[in-house]
């Protein structure tokens, strides 16, 4: 069993580009970077989240405190996956209370990985609010979840899967979707 | 290595460097936890946890039961003086009469060797072995071995050294078995009395002089001298296995300058090792302590998702069923 590509969503310049666009798009916002922690999801997560703290240094002149989240242990489908993930380690060295956190994951898909990275923030303190950025949305959701800042919006169907490669653990940059080949 | 493929936690020995590393990596993501404002994860929100001591211990059964609660899981305590084990109930009996009300792990700690593993072949719950007379006390071993790695990094071809009593030791063992996997090189040392016949098999070298063994050594893992356990004199008297064997400021000047001091408590302080020792900056004692909650958590994760495995198909199982299991009502598979 392995997936077969069928199409490139976004290779190396559109991710550059959309990673930059969220940055801005975030000092937007939040007119300015003060209070602000931006928190990876673990793995991809972490390095798109580490990305997005370099370009906000470069705009805004400002570092921001990045953190990272390992939700292995806050999962609901805990009882049923056969096998268990390693459990990576979470790393949030700022008190996050009065904080507002921008909570970065690659994919956005059923909003079960952004409920349970929800659950563990708020076991680290009562951030002033919690904002959700992510690379690609595929839609699909079974929660009550949006994003905030997306970069590519993808129309796919339950089957097919998309992939994230990012140059920090993977080859290249780049958003595939492919299919899970029987 | 992603999951450990065992239901039970009973000793070191015959465990492989990939398992015992898994366990140490675990651990290390568990360790943060502690240090959070709110110390809990739900992960074993729902499961069932006994701790059964029937020898008397603070830090283990607190760190156990720390563990267990962090982990969310709901934690049983019976101790061996307010059990029915007093009116004469078998281990047997008190072990499938807990298994009835649907347990999901037991810790145990017994006086006898064996214990654990007699619980393991008889329940389908996880048994974790909490120490077993003088054979083996695992998640102390793991919890040395965690903390050597991270204060010396990879264990392999670095010198450990363990004194005491090596014949009554379960700590002891638990370490020689761990530390031998990944390749550190272990001495032990003590009195001649205290030190079992051909302990060279399981890898180690013997040394009875302690100032000879310490030489260049990188850590030194030093043994309560069990009063409690001494049936017959092992040596003349205290204060001369304390000039001998005791671990002093002078024992600490002939291994390597960032040698560390360990010791499993409950310290005797004056002993087996000198009050400026135990208090110093090389002992590294309550760090072990902490670490311990973070292996205990480990373990129990691990071992917890081991058991429930052994009842639950396969992933592809579930998601497909066959024409034959359409055909029956559907099992309760979770």
């Amino acid at each position: 069993m392995g997936l077969v590509a069928k199409s490139t969503i976004m290779d190396a310049d559109q991710i550059r580009r959309a990673v930059k666009r969220i940055s801005h798009e975030i000092t937007e916002r939040n007119r300015g970077l003060n209070g602000l922690v931006v928190v990876g999801i673990r793995r991809r997560g972490v390095y798109l989240a580490r990305r997005i703290a370099g370009y906000l240094a470069t705009i805004e002149n400002t570092v921001v405190p990045v953190g990272a989240l390992d939700i292995t242990l806050y999962r609901d489908d805990f009882q049923l996956a056969s096998s268990s993930p390693i459990v990576g380690k979470t790393e949030i060295n700022e008190d996050i209370t009065n904080k507002i956190i921008i909570l970065v994951d690659d994919v956005l898909y059923t909003g079960r990985t952004v409920r349970a990275a929800l659950d563990q923030l708020i076991d680290f303190g009562r951030p002033r609010q919690i904002q959700l950025a992510v690379l690609v949305d595929r839609g699909h959701r079974e929660f009550p979840i949006k994003a905030d800042y997306v970069g590519k919006n993808v129309p796919t169907a339950p089957g097919e899967q998309v992939d994230v490669r990012l140059s920090e653990i993977d080859d290249r940059d780049e958003v595939i979707l492919g299919e899970m080949e029987s | 290595m992603k999951q450990l493929d065992r239901k039970d936690l009973l000793g070191l020995e015959g465990m492989s460097a990939e398992e015992l590393n898994l366990i140490l990596d675990t651990a290390a993501s568990f360790k943060e936890i502690s240090e959070r404002p709110i110390k809990k994860v739900p992960a074993l929100r729902g499961r069932t946890v006994v701790n059964l001591f029937f020898e008397p211990s603070t830090r283990t059964r607190a760190s156990f039961e720390l563990a267990e609660k962090r982990l969310s899981a709901d934690a049983v305590n019976i101790s061996k003086s307010s059990s029915s084990v007093v009116k004469g109930e078998s281990l047997r009996d008190t072990a499938e009469n807990l298994q009835a009300m649907k347990i999901d792990a037991i810790v145990i700690r017994h006086s006898a060797a064996g214990a654990p593993h007699f619980l393991a072949k008889l329940l389908d719950a996880a048994v974790i072995n909490a120490g077993d007379g003088a054979h083996e006390h695992p998640t102390q071993g793991l919890l040395d071995i965690f903390t050597l790695h991270e204060k010396l990094g990879d264990l392999a071809g670095r010198k450990i050294v363990i004194v005491g009593d090596i014949t009554h030791s379960r700590v002891a063992r638990s370490n020689i078995f761990g530390l031998v996997t990944l390749g550190a090189n272990v001495t032990v040392c003590g009195p001649p009395t205290m030190m079992p016949v051909m302990i060279e098999k399981l890898g180690v070298t013997v040394e009875s002089n302690l100032n000879r063994a310490v030489q260049n050594a990188d850590a030194i893992n030093v043994l309560r001298v069990q009063l409690e356990r001494q049936k017959v004199n092992l040596f003349p008297s205290l204060a001369e296995y304390s000039q001998v064997y005791g671990v002093t400021k002078d024992t600490l000047a002939r291994m390597k300058p960032e040698g560390i001091v360990m010791h499993p408590g409950p310290m005797n302080r004056g002993i087996e090792i000198s009050q400026d020792v135990a208090d110093g900056d090389r002992a590294v004692i309550l760090e072990q302590v902490t670490n311990g909650v973070a292996i205990r958590m480990a373990v129990l994760y691990l071992v917890c998702e081991g058991a429930r495995r052994e009842t639950v198909p396969e992933e592809d199982e579930v998601r497909k069923p066959t024409e034959e299991s359409l055909a029956q009502p559907r099992r309760n598979v979770v």
